[in-house]
């Protein structure tokens, strides 16, 4: 392509009035080997364009919600949470009531040590009692 | 419709999405992010696309608004907060071009540039799209199209004149 139009092509270029077929022309002119001296510095340019093209999106697409699932997890956390919470307090009950029973049940093993206590003095005073009889003979 | 069906739709144009999205976020990863969040968005409104007279012009447009909400967005602060990390990513681009230093630096002064500039940019250079259907896309009128474009295409030159002066000199 003559020298001439590629200029006339790139002062067009540069007030945004050339059409996509044009600016391919310059396009494939900058990526032929042999560039005008004096436009050089606009390969870079269009080299950079056409390689910008090529880049490609190499990942693949997923169609479902990702974010859906950390809704769900959530929802299972707090059932979790829920469940153990519940699990817990039932545990805690049952807890609290061997403790009242293991209490009442010291508490009565208490009580009965003590009437024990009382019923061996009683025996000692029935003791005393045939002692004194022995002595004294009761008239009857 | 069925998933077949849609995927024949609007596979052909994966890649378009994702390169203005990675031309906008400059990250891959927020690039990739972009594109999976996009086919997720056109599949739930799948009822709807059939209705549309052109689904990639209609795919475009939601991918500009996308990446523009994203850039607004606090996260994407932050993102170009950790802008270095797009360097190893964007290696793969800059590898292919180590023997041009002068192509990878296209790349940087696109990034300079403004959003709207940037889009246009990657519309119509990179992905050829008419004026009309880049006008549709990003809900501007042709003229202002033109005019962005021209004004992002002088100032790339500029730069480049005045780095390849510098290599000459």
């Amino acid at each position: 392509m003559e020298l001439a139009k590629i200029e006339q092509l790139l002062e067009k270029y540069l007030e945004a009035e050339t059409s996509v077929k044009e600016e391919q022309e310059l396009s494939s002119y900058f990526s032929g080997g042999d560039v005008a001296p004096h436009l050089e510095q606009y390969r870079p340019l269009f080299v950079y364009f056409a390689e910008s093209r090529t880049e490609t999106y190499t990942k693949t697409i997923q169609l479902k919600s990702q974010k859906s699932n950390w809704k769900w997890l959530s929802v299972a956390a707090s059932v979790v949470l829920l469940f153990s919470v519940y699990t817990g307090y039932n545990e805690y009950q049952v807890y609290q009531a061997e403790k009242a029973f293991e209490d009442t049940k010291m508490a009565f093993q208490m009580l009965n040590k003590n009437l024990n206590k009382g019923t061996a003095a009683i025996a000692y005073l029935g003791e005393y009692e045939t002692t004194t009889n022995r002595i004294f003979k009761p008239k009857n | 419709m069925k998933q077949s069906e849609f995927l024949n739709l609007v596979m052909p144009f994966k890649d378009k999405v994702y390169r203005l999205s990675k031309r906008l976020l400059v990250s891959s990863e927020e690039a990739e992010d972009a594109t999976q969040e996009l086919y997720l968005k056109l599949w739930k409104n799948k009822e709807k696309i059939s209705s549309y007279k052109n689904v990639e012009a209609f795919a475009m447009t939601m991918t500009k608004n996308y990446c523009f909400d994203r850039l607004k967005s606090k996260q994407a602060s932050n993102m170009s907060l950790v802008h270095s990390n797009y360097k190893e990513k964007g290696e793969t681009l800059e590898r292919k071009t180590e023997l041009n230093d002068s192509v990878s630096i296209v790349h940087k002064l696109i990034e300079e540039l403004p959003e709207q500039q940037r889009a246009i940019i990657q519309l119509r250079d990179v992905e050829q799209y008419e004026f009309e259907e880049i006008s549709k896309m990003l809900n501007l009128k042709p003229t202002a199209v033109r005019v962005a474009l021209s004004r992002a295409r002088k100032s790339i030159r500029e730069q480049l004149i005045k780095q390849h002066n510098y290599g000459v000199s």
